[in-house]
């Protein structure tokens, strides 16, 4: 029987394709959820007991066993070719994307598990018994070789996940429609068969040239690190990458914090400014959507509320519910003390009329006009408004090192003002040298000590923050206001400069 | 008038070039639905009915009494009725036309954003102008002043950065001059240009006054520079040996935005006017303009709310009788009543007279049949303002969304945003467009504007911005259409240091005249200007103040 060394290359095949989707599952539950030790056992072994559930489930399937394998086979092209992009798009959806991730590694499973059996039930009359498991066992082992060694050498790097993936369904549908060849003299009727086949790998195929959407985000040249999480809400484009050992939030195209090393930048944004404020009640963040300067600010057992005001609900909504940033902010959007606002926070300054003790202002370097208006004189006279006697400001005022115009100009325009104005930095390795300005109504002494648990400041680092290199130094420039927005065009100049 | 095709509209107020640029004349139903709107326009069947009829007359009860009664709600009358009302005089009567004072510096309003109809900046004021520096003091827009002595305009009411662009060849640039491909005589032009209006800006007389001021009345009244008056700015521009086609579109605009003429029609003096009033003293320093997402209407609406109780709307006055009643002198005001379609009647010791020249021949008994040789001599320039509510801001390369946003070879002048102020960067937005007719007829400007319909106008509109933002249709929800037939008094060459200027503004028994037309440009300083002395010559009749 001449037809039997061809099936048995579709073991290889079916048993390649397999273990692509198991290593796919396994890999996107790791980049989400970060621990990849627990994600892949758990991956690999909900995939093998699947295996087992099929292997068992396969010996209630009696009649028309060739047409059974084509339709399973089928069947797991469909599933598992569209399993990463599934996934990519469930990402939005954190609520689902367990069951949605456990269900489709289950389902395959069962389904490559019917497959072996079957196949090994249609060659029985062909060889001896020895034989026959010696074969299926050996091209089975073979195929997942070659799939493991692919996977992360040639796959990942050339196709990405989403192309591996629906290519894999592709190989999977042309074994059902080669199938229905060799295995004609078992089939009554295969025109039907064809026609299903066919379909499955248009759907394929369609799929495959329109992944061009998907990965194009996540080939992008930006980011050196896979992408975990892609979204273009109404306001930016939010991305999470992971690598290096932790993963990183991009706001468009700008890296907004590296979780290896946001700690002491959101230390020294929120810490100085708590310390040195004698009763931090009531503290607002405008910006910080990531909710890591809340986990800094809920370590106070003073604090009694805190107004968090971000323009994006995308943002602060992937805080509080996307695992890896919800674990890193210590699922402060939970805490009840916290509340969100999500408006433009000049517009919000401009109709409020609560005060605040602590105002801690986060928001993304000033690269265009719209966040230029949020350091002007305008911007913070509003905030200065806002301030209840004795409070305390910080601000994020970019790098006094790469962009030190721009960092003068803001401690500069905050000056102008009315602020008593205290700039200070700190290293970041992602960033580099980070400035911020420290800021009251009236003189102030700096902090000495910080009574909540940190990392990064004790207090002769504390004290160091307030040192700045001859190389930061203040230089000479303007104030910025709404009407000349000198900040947007000074740190344009000096990102051109370092780019 | 027969319907004209699409085509036939847009060749009329767009131009061939411009109509060769939207690629063709697409009938696609799509291209074809307009959006929703009005035609908001100024009350003109009425305006024309004072021509012809008499109102009918009141019964004698009916007739009320005042002290002063101003004619017109437009900037100057509600000017005239501040002055008087920061004297302490309440004896008076604003009568307006319309159904709500203000005239072309009125705003609108929808649940997107307040937007203007007409005028919508002021030059920040020098402490000179003691007027408009005390009423934006009142409303609280001044942050005190500056060390020169000079008032300080809040940062929020200054004009937002980015505050202008430019559309040219596919992309949006900064600033209202083309600069991208300007050659090295190009820009050699400009500075030689921006060099000389220096020099005007730094010029004084000698009684220290400079010779360009805004309100103009306060510069220099020697007759200094009053040979530029005799040449249009065309003539100026071709003397000084500026031949470079940028530096002439960008004068050309300047003409156009402020006085609705063009370089011919203009007077040189009012063209380096445009440029050396705005600059503090003789630097580059230009003055900052002063805004509000409802344009002047913002300034209107604190000068209604001040005289609400002595404004009367919807009054067309057709007929100012100055007489002898019982041996003394008073003036007879007959009107219509709109709403209640009937006469109304008042006596007034005096009149203030806030509407424009032209209307003084038709309405001022005396000179019905006998008009003084001054009133022909004023011309008028028609303008349509179209507002277009937007579901959300277009797509577009470039220069982002400014305040002020210029299509380079269209003969509108581009959109201003009223969203912008407010500071308000996504989401619904009104776009303000303007056009003015500049046709060198301004009667034949008058009836183009007038024969056409909103739908044509919003054709217009949306062929003349579909260059930028190709999407506009599907972004406009609503598209309302404003008629100015007479807009703006145009300072034509000979006009601003002729005669007829002076003798308009001269009182004519009882009556004194108050309008922007007497300063020959039309401006919101200058309508104030002219509101508040005429206010004050009526005071100084009564002893008070």
């Amino acid at each position: 029987m001449n037809r039997a060394p061809v099936l048995f290359l579709n073991v290889a095949v079916v048993a390649a394709c397999g273990l692509v989707y198991e290593l796919l599952a396994g890999t996107l539950a790791s980049y989400v959820m970060g621990d990849s030790v627990t994600q892949f056992s758990l991956i690999i072994g909900l995939y093998l007991s699947a295996l087992g559930v099929g292997s068992w489930l396969s010996k209630y399937l009696e009649q028309g066993l060739a047409r059974r394998f084509i339709e399973i086979e089928l069947a797991v092209a469909l599933l598992g070719g569209f399993s990463a992009p599934i996934l990519f798009l469930i990402f939005a959806h954190m609520r689902h994307f367990y069951p949605a991730l456990y269900g489709m590694v289950f389902a395959i499973g069962v389904l490559v598990g019917l497959e072996i059996p079957i196949l090994m039930r249609l060659l029985k009359d062909s060889f001896e018994f020895k034989d026959l498991v010696a074969r299926v066992l050996t091209f089975d082992y073979l195929g997942a070789l070659a799939a493991s060694i692919l996977f992360p050498i040639l796959l990942v790097p050339y196709l990405g996940l989403v192309r591996t993936s629906l290519a894999f369904g592709l190989l999977n549908g042309l074994v059902g429609l080669w199938a229905t060849f060799i295995l004609r003299p078992q089939l009554a009727r295969v025109a039907g068969l064809r026609v299903r086949c066919a379909l499955v790998l248009v759907l394929l195929a369609a799929g495959f040239a329109g992944a061009g959407y998907l990965t194009s985000l996540a080939e992008d040249n930006l980011y050196n690190d896979e992408i975990v999480y892609a979204k273009n809400t109404h306001y930016q484009r939010i991305v999470v990458t992971r690598g290096g050992g932790g993963f990183q939030l991009y706001l468009n195209g700008h890296l907004q914090f590296n979780s290896i090393d946001e700690y002491r930048y959101h230390e020294a944004l929120v810490h100085p400014a708590m310390a040195s404020c004698a009763t931090p009640r009531r503290v607002a963040v405008l910006g910080g959507g990531d909710g890591l300067a809340l986990r800094e600010i809920l370590k106070y057992t003073q604090v009694e509320q805190v107004t968090l005001v971000d323009l994006d609900p995308g943002m602060t909504e992937l805080s509080s519910s996307f695992p890896p940033l919800a674990v890193l902010n210590a699922h402060s959007f939970d805490d009840p003390r916290v509340r969100v606002v999500n408006r433009d926070a000049m517009l919000w300054l401009e109709e409020c009329n609560e005060s605040f003790d602590v105002v801690l202002v986060d928001f993304p370097d000033p690269s265009n006009f719209s966040l230029g208006k949020l350091y002007t004189t305008r911007f913070y006279r509003l905030l200065k408004a806002r301030l209840a006697p004795g409070g305390r400001v910080a601000v994020q005022s970019t790098s006094p090192l790469f962009a030190r115009k721009s960092f003068w100009c803001i401690n500069r325009t905050m000056g102008k003002a009315g602020f008593h104005v205290k700039p200070y930095q700190t290293a970041v390795p992602s960033f580099g040298v980070w400035g911020f300005s420290l800021a009251s109504q009236t003189e102030f002494e700096l902090p000495h000590t910080i009574s909540a648990e940190v990392r990064s400041l004790d207090t002769p680092s504390l004290a160091a923050l307030f040192v700045l290199n001859a190389d930061m130094g203040p230089v000479e420039v303007e104030i910025n206001r709404l009407d000349n927005q000198v900040l947007v065009r000074y740190y344009d100049d000096e990102l051109r400069r370092w780019d | 008038m027969t319907r004209m095709t699409r085509r036939e509209i847009l060749r009329l107020f767009l131009g061939a070039p411009a109509l060769a640029a939207l690629g063709g004349c697409g009938t696609s139903k799509q291209e074809r639905d307009l959006p929703p709107g009005s035609l908001a326009g100024a009350s003109l069947d009425f305006g024309h009915r004072l021509r012809t009829e008499a109102p009918p007359e009141p019964p004698s009860e009916a007739w009320q009494s005042a002290g002063v009664v101003i004619v017109g709600g437009g900037v100057a009358g509600l000017s005239a009725a501040w002055r008087l009302l920061r004297a302490g005089y309440r004896d008076f009567f604003l009568l307006e036309l319309e159904s709500e004072a203000g005239g072309t510096a009125r705003g609108g309003r929808n649940a997107v954003t307040a937007y203007p109809w007409g005028a919508h900046y002021i030059c920040a004021p020098s402490a000179r102008n003691r007027p408009l520096t005390d009423l934006l003091g009142e409303m609280g827009i001044l942050d005190g002043t500056d060390e020169r002595g000079e008032p300080v305009v809040g940062e929020q009411f200054v004009v937002r950065d980015p505050d202008e662009r430019l559309f040219h060849m596919g992309r949006w640039e900064e600033g209202l001059y083309q600069r991208a491909g300007a050659s090295e005589e190009d820009l050699r032009q400009l500075a030689a240009f921006e060099a000389l209006i220096g020099k005007y800006a730094g010029m004084r007389d000698g009684q220290g006054r400079r010779a360009f001021e805004i309100p103009l009345s306060l510069g220099s009244d020697d007759a200094i520079l009053a040979e530029l008056d005799r040449m249009s700015m065309a003539e100026f521009l071709s003397r000084n040996g500026f031949t470079s086609e940028r530096l002439c579109r960008f004068v050309r605009y300047a003409c156009r935005d402020d006085y609705g003429a063009e370089l011919e029609q203009t007077s040189a003096w009012a063209g380096v006017f445009y440029y050396a009033s705005r600059l503090v003293r003789s630097s580059s320093e230009s003055r900052p303009l002063v805004t509000w997402p409802q344009g002047n209407g913002r300034i209107v609406e604190y000068l209604t709310s001040l005289a609400r109780e002595k404004i009367r709307t919807g009054l067309a006055v057709a007929d100012v009788n100055p007489v002898e009643r019982n041996g003394k002198a008073e003036v007879e005001i007959r009107a219509f009543d709109r709403v209640n379609e009937c006469g109304a009647a008042y006596r007034a010791k005096c009149v203030i007279f806030a509407a424009p020249q032209f209307l003084a021949r038709y309405v001022i008994r005396p000179w019905r049949s006998d008009p003084p040789s001054h009133v022909g001599a004023f011309e008028y320039g028609a303008w349509m303002v179209a507002n277009l509510t937007l579901k959300d801001r277009p797509a577009e390369p470039g220069y982002p969304l400014c305040w002020d946003n210029v299509i380079y070879d269209s003969p509108s002048l581009g959109y201003v945003v009223a969203t912008h102020q407010a500071g308000r960067e996504r989401g619904p937005t009104v776009f303000t467009y303007y056009y003015p007719l500049c046709d060198s007829d301004p009667k034949q400007a008058r009836a183009r504007l007038l024969a056409t319909d909103r739908d044509a106008w919003a054709e217009t509109a949306l062929a003349d911005l579909a260059r930028p933002h190709p999407e506009i249709r599907s972004l406009c929800e609503r598209l309302d259409v404003m008629r100015w037939g007479h807009a703006m008094v145009r300072p034509k060459p000979g006009f601003l240091w002729g005669q007829a200027r002076r003798q308009a503004a001269a009182p004519f028994r009882g009556i004194h005249f108050a309008h922007s037309d007497l300063s020959g440009v039309a401006l919101f300083e200058e309508a104030q200007y002219q509101g508040v002395r005429a206010a004050d010559e009526v005071l100084k009749v009564f002893g008070v103040g």
